[in-house]
């Protein structure tokens, strides 16, 4: 079984090694961009072709999606909210083509827990001045160092909630594998063929597939939503409180 | 002196494995916060499946406060699987031994 929490080290360039999630990240970076640029391009004012009509549902699906969480007049945040679902996203369904899903990696939701929690502060000081956010995590006086802790917890919780979905989901399924390339094996061995001459196990086909619809489509999916919402109500919150 | 050498490395291969095994059982008891998350999640999704029972017009409203409030509740249990995911794959303890 091979189960690494911090994901393998694909190349290695000038002493710095690049993990897998470094590569496919920017391979999916690349291709977003690509496709962008694709569905963008000589965009009219009266949409009549359909690549401009989906680019345009997409772009207010978003936009609707920050005004129905954030207010209106935060549409300004809309893009940053698209990048991180639509990275999430990807990022989580590649592991539907047997790539290792780049979300299996505490670094990179770190990674995007620490900026959600950059906005988050940001607008918290922004809102209510330097003095008034102070003033909020000491409140009650008595609460200070639990509202510090509380407030550290924040990108913590994020960035685990997202990592510890996909890695339960990835373990599980490894796991599952394991245990019916064994069964095969095994059936194999009864029936006399060599398991190593002949390998292919044949539990290992659309079994796998049950689990895979939830820990890989559902668990992403609904992780990267999770993801942004909070995001977005920590942000709003942040503003009025 | 043979002899006496024998006997640290067998001191030291129990001690290594009584910390594995030590290791894997707090593993086990980490993922009992996996109950706790199991009853709030159903206890929600419950309520919710009540909200849309009563009021079908809000479907998709309360779908996805459930989906996002479940993912609160699980925090506690994705801790849990941290604490045993690091048990079980980092072996924490292990480099006391080697000192």
């Amino acid at each position: 079984m091979d189960i690494n929490v911090r994901g393998p080290s694909y190349l290695e360039l000038g002493g710095i090694k690049l993990s897998a999630s470094i590569v496919i990240g920017w391979i999916i970076i690349v291709a977003a961009f690509f496709f962008c640029r694709w569905l963008t391009k000589d965009l009219k004012k009266v949409p009549d072709t359909k690549r401009q009509a989906i680019a345009e549902m997409l772009v207010n699906t978003m936009n609707n999606m920050v005004d129905e969480n954030m207010g209106t007049g935060m549409r300004v945040y809309a893009p940053y909210m698209a990048t991180i679902f639509v990275f999430a996203l990807i990022g989580a369904l590649v592991s539907l083509l047997g790539i290792r899903s780049m979300t299996v990696d505490i670094n990179v939701t770190a990674t995007w827990a620490i900026m959600s929690f950059v906005l988050i502060t940001y607008n918290k000081i922004n809102a209510n001045g330097f003095k008034g956010y102070l003033k909020g995590l000491a409140s009650p006086a008595i609460l200070t160092p639990f509202n510090i802790l509380s407030e550290i917890a924040t990108p913590v919780a994020m960035a685990l909630r997202m990592f510890g979905n996909m890695a339960g989901g990835m373990i599980i399924t490894t796991m599952l594998y394991a245990a019916l390339g064994a069964a095969s094996s095994a059936i194999y061995g009864l029936i006399g063929f060599s398991a190593d001459t002949y390998y292919f196990s044949i539990f290992q086909v659309g079994i796998p597939a049950v689990l895979s619809i939830y820990f890989d489509l559902f668990s992403g999916v609904i992780q990267s939503y999770v993801f942004i919402m909070l995001t977005m109500a920590y942000i709003k919150n942040g503003r009025e409180g | 002196m043979e002899n006496n050498m024998m006997d640290q490395e067998s001191v030291l291969i129990t001690a290594k494995a009584t910390v594995l095994a030590a290791q894997a059982i707090g593993a086990g008891l980490a993922m009992i916060a996996g109950i706790g998350p199991g009853i709030g999640e159903g206890y929600a999704v419950g309520k919710a499946i009540e909200t849309i029972g009563r009021q079908p017009e809000i479907k998709g409203t309360a779908t996805s406060t459930m989906f996002i409030g479940c993912a609160v509740a699980e925090t506690t249990g994705i801790y849990g699987l941290f604490v045993a995911l690091m048990l079980l794959f980092a072996n924490p303890f292990l480099k006391f031994l080697e000192q």
